[in-house]
């Protein structure tokens, strides 16, 4: 187990039930303690991926695996596991704070994986720790700002202890501060990590490694400086710096 | 619940047994000064009831039966007991619904629903409505907000198109957003429960302080029948 990647994904294809096809064989693999940068063009299949790797979605053809384990979405107890061991924070973090207060959200992803009593507690306050939040916790979730949400969003699988943190998109909409902030808990969490973004910048800050999915394939793979580097790369795949920022 | 139980008992209680109000509604009071409402805010709150009460008002000059005269006016007897009978318990349900309004935030109240015993996926259709009432109403005054940026001012009818297919277009983000919020609970291993270990068994005293109020008005009722 301790030699397996924290994410395999072999020959993964997927069509939706109305036969629009969103991926065509992707390949992924992932080391413990990776932060990897998921790039790609809106419609390239990003999220379609990112519901693979924890078994929302089945896999139709090929393999999802988590820490050496096959995600099989038949088996409910295997699925239970997976989803304890892959995080995802979704884009819009009022999808994902649906509890009354920012305390009992947070309780919500460690209640099902068994916890109870003083150890929820513990996990809870442990995750607000983490993100800076710990005075919000009896708050309701609509008073707080939308950075504060995310970061919250953030704790909640946090406080699952997850192997691998996915995170949709995790600077938009938040302003530089708000952003920088996230970038500074990101980067003090051990975790492996991969991070679907446009966000270039935020990608070359945070991540040493980057993919492009495009058209439901990885059509690169590489360091984040040799792929931001790469302009031609970069136009092919609609994606673009900031103007005004260069990497040497 | 024992707001429930108050209103049962005063609205089973016949009109014609005035005393067992007049101690009602010190029972109410005094509730209401144990749990420190400002009386001004009971009392404006309560005129919610007001709509109720003007038809009542008007039910003692309509009716048949029995005629009499007050001053100028001229009654009827029976009406005007009924319309009395429902200003008066209308107004105890009302006094005791705002006292547990004002003293129980929403998120007990759920709780305590929890605790009796109502389905589950009641209270959690109920606590979702509770934490997306905002976000809903956010993003309608953004959709209002945007339909004004471009010159549109609902002025009548011929501009209920225009609001149908909003409204069209608000409960299909919001069918949308409740599915990407299943998934979220999905990811997290949703299995069909919400956490409840935050909520803790309401010890025997509880139960007592609260059933005090109608077991007293039960009381109340009890002994005006029997004297009465």
């Amino acid at each position: 187990m301790t030699n397996a990647p924290s994410l395999l994904i072999q020959e993964l294809a997927f069509a939706y039930p109305d036969g629009n096809q969103a991926l065509f064989g992707v390949n992924l693999r992932v080391e413990r303690g990776e932060r990897v940068a998921l790039l790609g063009p809106n419609g390239a299949g990003k999220t379609t991926l990112v519901m693979h790797m924890n078994g929302i979605h089945p896999a139709e053809h090929g393999s999802v695996s988590v820490a050496g384990e096959v995600i099989d979405t038949q088996d409910k107890e295997l699925l239970r596991r997976i989803r304890g061991k892959v995080g995802v924070v979704f884009q819009d973090p009022d999808d994902q704070l649906f509890m009354p207060t920012v305390g009992e959200d947070i309780a919500f992803g460690p209640y099902n994986m068994g916890l109870r009593g003083a150890e929820l507690d513990a996990a809870v306050d442990e995750a607000l720790a983490l993100v800076h939040m710990s005075e919000y916790k009896d708050r309701p979730p609509h008073h707080l700002s939308f950075g504060q949400r995310r970061r919250v969003a953030v704790a909640t699988v946090l406080a699952m202890k997850p192997e691998i943190l996915v995170l949709d998109e995790p600077s938009s909409n938040l302003d530089p501060a708000s952003r920088r902030e996230l970038a500074d808990i990101l980067r003090s969490l051990d975790i492996t990590m991969v991070m679907v973004t446009h966000d270039l910048p935020y990608a070359y800050e945070l991540c040493a490694r980057s993919v492009i999915l495009k058209g439901g394939v990885i059509v690169a793979d590489g360091s984040t400086h040799a792929i931001l580097t790469d302009s031609a790369l970069l136009e092919a795949n609609r994606l673009e710096l900031p103007v005004g920022f260069s990497i040497q | 619940m024992a707001v429930l139980a108050f209103i049962i008992v005063s609205v089973s209680t016949p009109i014609t047994q005035w005393q067992a109000f007049i101690a009602y509604f010190l029972a109410i009071f005094i509730v209401s000064l144990i749990a420190k409402i400002p009386t001004p805010t009971l009392l404006v709150r309560s005129l919610i009831e007001i709509p109720f009460i003007f038809f009542a008002i008007l039910m003692p000059f309509f009716g048949t039966g029995e005629r009499f005269e007050i001053g100028p006016l001229n009654l009827y007897r029976e009406s005007l007991l009924a319309a009395a009978g429902i200003v008066l318990k209308g107004t105890l349900g009302v006094l005791s619904a705002v006292v547990l309004s004002t003293t129980t935030t929403a998120r007990e109240l759920l709780r305590g629903l929890e605790k009796l015993r109502l389905p589950k996926l009641m209270v959690q259709i109920a606590t979702f409505m509770l934490r997306y009432v905002n976000v809903i109403s956010d993003e309608m005054n953004r959709m209002k907000i945007a339909r004004e940026s471009r010159g549109f001012i609902a002025t009548g009818l011929k501009d209920w198109k225009v609001l149908a297919t909003a409204a069209s277009a608000l409960f299909i983000r919001s069918y949308e957003r409740g599915e990407r919020v299943h998934l979220a609970m999905l990811s997290r291993g949703y299995t069909g429960n919400l956490p409840e270990d935050y909520t803790k068994a309401a010890p025997l005293k509880a139960w007592l302080q609260g059933m005090a109020l109608p077991l007293f008005a039960l009381s109340i009722l009890i002994s005006t029948t029997v004297i009465g």
